[in-house]
């Protein structure tokens, strides 16, 4: 009957269905063929320079540079790898030639740069340089002799520092023979202006007497006397006192 | 017969002369110190508010002078002379005197109580806008036969119509008064001085009453350890101007330089004349070692050395009466002391006690004082004011503390004393009377030292 008929339509769809999908085993299209390959391209060193490419002794420089297609770059000189671009400071003592080695699958690529170290140039001559120098040794090494109160003579445990004094004055007066010293008398301020004027001229005359006596040249120490008008503290202390009571160097005007 | 007649004759004159000072009986208790009184003056119009001020001022100068005595105002009589007319001769009657005490009588002034040998009286008026004074001064004396020659002298004193002007004339009279007994004025004496009120040590001067404060040098470096000529023209002094410490003169009233010669030397200083102003004596260290006394012109030339000590020889101060003997310090016994010597540097003796340190001693214009400065007993440093007897040896202290106190010198009327104190903190200059009283301050800007008083210019 027709019962019978109607059930098979479904089956007849899906044997087509499948008929058509697998009317016959189908194979699957081959993979693409791979690219074929591209040439290696060489490392380019677009550029590698030194600047500037000439310096003095003791100048810094730098190196710049920019590599492309390379996946090594060397620079010898104790500097080493570095990477495509860049710089790097350098303290080259003398000439020298810096040499970059780039290289990657296409190949290698090398280059220079070279940095010239000019000679310094010669020395000042030494006489126009003694004026500081001279004021140098004069400011630092020649050192104020100290006194007792109302007393004028160099105390025993001076006399190292009237030797030393005397050693740098020498050095001082061989370095540049037109200089004068000159030695400022010095008091506390306890006794009177009057008395303290001629104490302090004492001093003076007393540590270039003792300088004289050491080979100091006398005609190159000047003497001066400030009394207590020139006092380097103004406390009312010993200790203030005792710094007062000196004689003291500094270049005759 | 003619030598019966004289010795009559003289005889009566002894006589009335002896009747006389019997009817007046004794005057002289001490014949020392002469005893002065002076009146107060009254004052007519705009003179009446301010002749308070110049008779206090005449009344304190008479007071303070160590020349005379000056009678107390308490033992005055009521009624006063104003003018010679008020006066009247003779001695009033002694009944009369103690109910009604008047004074128009010399021998009021000269009897018990007051007892005085001079009488200062007269009178102020305004005139012309000007403060005026009619001043007398009269003696007591019984030995005068009238009264018109007992007047000493009479001055009329003219002064701006000001309580400045009231007292200038205060001190004129007074003066005037004081220099009949040896006196010498102050008005027109000045003070030299050092100041740093600019911002550098610069020698100043003012008048001796501390107004008209005015710079002399302007070098704008160190100059100090002024002096003076006794004939007031001069003001000698030491500057670091030229590099060294060096000697220069100036003309006081011009405020000129002055040629002086320095030696060579690394210290010239100390400048002390002889009292015809004509040499001096200072301090150099010409001759290598320490500083000795050389004598030369005012000018420096003709150079002697009169000390060779081996020690330290300053602050020589030529004895302004003789002008044959000098004070100095001297570091020849150790610490600084006050040494006495022949201008010649012989007869070397020491003065000061010998105990810690006398320094900037000055004579008394008669010779007969040195004001020096002493640490006596104290810390260095430590100084005061004392004065000495040169004759005895006698030491008197004039400050005690009241701060550092140096460098006195003596007003021209020996009543006085000029100095530099720290007692407010910075060093300023102060005028005392000579026996220490009456200290008063004459500076206040800046830091003032070293004052010398100056004559008046002769």
């Amino acid at each position: 009957m027709t019962k019978c008929r109607a059930s098979l339509l479904p089956i007849f769809v899906t044997l087509l269905v499948f008929a058509a999908a697998c009317h016959k085993k189908a194979v699957p299209p081959p993979p693409p063929a791979p690219p074929p390959a591209a040439p290696e391209n060489k490392p380019v060193i677009n550029y590698f320079t030194a600047e500037p490419t000439t310096i003095s002794s003791g100048e810094p420089a730098s190196l710049r540079w920019s590599v492309t297609d390379a996946n090594n770059v060397q620079i010898d000189n104790g500097i080493g790898q570095v990477s495509p671009n860049g710089r790097r400071a350098i303290y080259p003592t003398a000439t020298t030639t810096y040499h970059m080695t780039a290289s990657g699958p296409g190949g290698t690529a090398e280059a220079d740069a070279t940095v010239t170290v000019s000679t310094p140039p010669p020395p000042q001559p030494v006489r126009s340089q003694p004026a500081t120098t001279v004021q140098d040794i004069l400011a630092h090494q020649v050192q104020d002799i100290h006194f007792d109160y109302d007393k004028s003579d160099i105390r025993p445990e001076d006399q190292s520092i009237l030797q030393a004094d005397a050693n740098a004055l020498k050095t001082i007066f061989s370095m540049d023979p037109n200089f004068i010293v000159q030695i400022e008398g010095n008091c506390d301020e306890r006794g009177s202006a009057e008395y303290n004027l001629a104490l302090g001229d004492r001093r003076a005359q007393a540590a270039r007497d003792g300088l004289v006596a050491l080979g100091v040249p006398a005609d190159k120490l000047h003497t001066i006397s400030y009394g207590k008008e020139r006092p380097i503290c103004v406390e009312a202390s010993e200790e203030c006192y005792a710094r007062n009571r000196r004689a003291h160097f500094a270049a005759a005007q | 017969m003619r030598t019966l007649i004289t010795s009559l004759l003289l005889l009566s004159a002894f006589g009335w002369l002896f009747a006389r000072q019997q009817v007046v009986g004794t005057i002289e208790k001490n014949p020392g110190k002469p005893h002065v009184a002076a009146t107060d003056f009254r004052g007519a119009g705009a003179a009446a508010g301010l002749v308070g001020d110049f008779n206090s001022t005449v009344a304190s100068d008479l007071q303070n002078s160590p020349l005379i005595n000056f009678v107390p105002k308490t033992l005055y009589p009521l009624q006063v002379p104003q003018q010679p007319s008020d006066l009247i001769a003779g001695v009033t009657q002694p009944s009369v005197r103690p109910t009604n005490p008047v004074g128009n009588r010399l021998t009021d002034w000269s009897l018990p109580p007051i007892t005085a040998n001079f009488l200062g009286m007269g009178y102020s008026a305004e005139d012309h806008g000007m403060f005026v004074v009619f001043g007398w001064l009269y003696s007591t004396s019984p030995t005068i036969p009238a009264l018109q020659q007992a007047q000493v002298f009479g001055k009329v004193y003219t002064a701006p119509l000001t309580r400045e002007g009231a007292i200038d004339a205060g001190h004129r009279y007074a003066a005037d008064i004081l220099a009949q007994f040896g006196g010498k004025s102050l008005v027109g004496t000045r003070i030299v001085f050092v100041s740093n009120r600019t911002g550098s040590k610069e020698i100043w001067v003012m008048n001796w009453d501390g107004t008209d404060q005015r710079q002399l040098t302007r070098y704008r470096s160190i100059s100090t350890f002024p002096s003076a000529s006794p004939d007031g023209h001069i003001v000698a002094f030491t500057t670091y101007a030229n590099g060294y410490p060096a000697i220069q003169m100036m003309s006081l009233d011009s405020g000129r330089r002055l040629t002086f010669y320095n030696q060579r030397a690394s210290m010239n200083a100390f400048v002390t004349f002889t009292p015809d102003s004509k040499r001096i004596i200072f301090s150099s260290t010409a001759g290598w070692g320490p500083a000795q006394l050389y004598m030369a012109n005012v000018n420096g030339s003709g150079l002697r050395r009169i000390t060779s000590s081996g020690a330290i020889e300053v602050e020589a101060k030529i004895n302004p009466k003789t002008g044959t003997d000098l004070v100095d310090v001297s570091g020849r016994g150790g610490l600084p002391q006050v040494y006495h010597m022949n201008l010649d540097g012989a007869d070397i003796q020491r003065l000061s006690p010998g105990t810690g340190e006398a320094t900037n001693p000055s004579w008394s214009p008669g010779g007969d004082h040195i004001a020096f400065a002493w640490t006596k007993g104290f810390e260095p440093g430590n100084y005061n004011i004392f004065i000495m007897d040169v004759a005895s040896r006698q030491v008197t202290q004039l400050t005690a503390n009241e701060g550092r106190n140096e460098n006195p010198t003596w007003a021209p009327d020996g009543a006085h004393i000029v100095y530099a104190s720290t007692r407010g903190g910075r060093s300023q200059i102060w005028v005392m009377n000579a026996d220490g009283t009456n200290k008063h301050e004459l500076t206040q800007v800046g830091s003032n030292e070293k004052p010398v008083w100056v004559n008046a210019e002769q």
